[in-house]
């Protein structure tokens, strides 16, 4: 039987991708940021997944405004970056895993969750950097994917509540998948952090203190507030929050021990976080 | 007769990227996507207005970017990460905008950023 290892959480700043591409990681802004990672290295290499689901957001490399699905899960056999226009250098290819993706996906069909399906995806800074921060020195990603986008882009948005079924449905899923794979559950972007408008800079420790410290223990007490009060407290991409708690939902519905958080301001205009947690309550030895 | 969804308390200086600004914003959100593309970013500089009339940006789209007003580009419609390409293909990066739609210089902008590494003192304190 498939096991759910735990979940990782981290924010997705392209500004990252360059500093690796750099090697600035000692660098005294982004120390204290890199710093947070070598836990997170040391957990993945004992628990060794092969497989990662992972909710992320796109910001225009797979899905222009002609198309926008709320929720797509990926089923292709290998999902490639590309170039985003900015000036980030190509990231590595993932693996796919066809077969969980289809998986996931009737599960989630099953459930009432009227997703789109992607059997071609390119995948961005969301899902590389991610795994750049944490397998620095790999030649090519050593697990399988499936990517879950979810539309935190325009809005209408789906709800954090949405957001936190979909992930269940998703760990329900993984619970009766017949392999044995090892799986890890990754929710990427944010925290509190915005781009656009007048506000431009805002960051909200309070918030994010709030969503970290619940994430684990609680994750309902996430889901009370609307997108858009979420998108006070957080900011307009601090909205990539939602990301975190689909995630968390796919841990499963039952606590979860918090093993690992690192938080830091800013990196580039962001708040940014790391968490590592593993299902059930864990017992001090 | 359906009356239409309350609005939420606006966000002060915030411009939710809605239905209704989807709709008016697809132009130069459509030319911004192809930016994607090198060889796109190299086209609209060699000829900036003529590659804006191929994605028959409006007269307020095209207006905003001739200026180089990013608050402009979002009242007509632009998308934060599809104008993120336009301000690549000029070297410029989330600060440079961030300040371009504060009016706060680069510098300053930077050092606000880094004034609120702050928060995570007061929420220290305050929790013992
Ligand atoms: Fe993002």
């Amino acid at each position: 039987m498939a096991e759910i290892v735990g979940a990782y959480f981290t924010s997705h700043v392209p500004a990252i991708g360059n500093a690796i591409h750099k090697g600035l990681q000692q660098d005294p802004y982004w120390k204290p940021f890199f710093d947070g990672y070598p836990p997170v290295q040391q957990w993945l290499a004992k628990t060794k997944p092969d497989v990662a689901v992972v909710f992320y957001n796109d910001h225009g490399l797979n899905f222009f405004l002609d198309k926008m699905p709320t929720f797509a899960v990926g089923a292709a056999p290998q999902y490639d970056n590309a170039d985003e226009g900015w000036g980030l250098p190509l990231f590595k290819s993932f693996e796919g895993h066809p077969a969980l993706s289809w998986h996931i996906i009737n599960n989630l069909v099953e459930d009432e969750f009227d997703i789109t399906t992607c059997q071609k995806m390119l995948v961005d800074h969301a899902l590389s950097i991610p795994f750049e921060l944490v397998y620095p020195d790999a030649d090519a990603w050593p697990m399988k994917l499936v990517p879950i986008a979810i539309n935190t882009v325009q809005h209408p948005l789906p709800s954090a509540k949405r957001c936190l079924a979909l992930g269940r449905a998703v760990n329900k899923a993984l619970r009766n998948w017949a392999g044995d794979e090892r799986i890890v559950v990754m929710g990427t972007g944010g925290l509190s952090h915005q781009l656009d408008g007048e506000r431009a800079g805002f960051i909200n420790a309070a918030y994010d203190t709030f969503c970290m410290d619940n994430l684990s223990v609680d994750p309902d007490a996430l889901t009370r507030d609307s997108v858009h009060e979420m998108v006070r407290k957080s900011g307009t991409q601090g909205i990539e929050v939602l990301n975190w708690i689909a995630a968390r939902g796919a841990l499963g519905e039952g606590p979860a021990t918090e093993l690992h958080r690192n938080y830091h301001i800013p990196i580039s205009n962001t708040a940014a976080a790391t968490m590592v947690m593993e299902p059930g309550v864990l017992v001090p030895a | 007769m359906t009356t239409p969804t309350e609005r939420p308390e606006p966000i002060p200086g915030t411009h939710l990227f809605d239905g209704e600004a989807a709709a008016k914003g697809f132009e130069i959100n459509a030319m911004c996507y192809s930016f994607n593309d090198a060889a796109n970013r190299q086209a609209f500089l060699d000829d900036e207005d003529g590659y804006c009339a191929k994605f028959k940006l409006t007269p307020p789209q095209r207006d905003a970017v001739a200026k180089r007003d990013v608050l402009g580009m979002i009242a007509a419609g632009g998308n934060i990460y599809y104008l993120a390409k336009l301000a690549g293909i000029f070297g410029l990066n989330v600060q440079d905008v961030g300040s371009m739609q504060t009016g706060l210089t680069v510098p300053e902008f930077k050092a606000m950023l880094l004034a609120q590494a702050d928060q995570i003192k007061q929420l220290e304190k305050a929790n013992g």
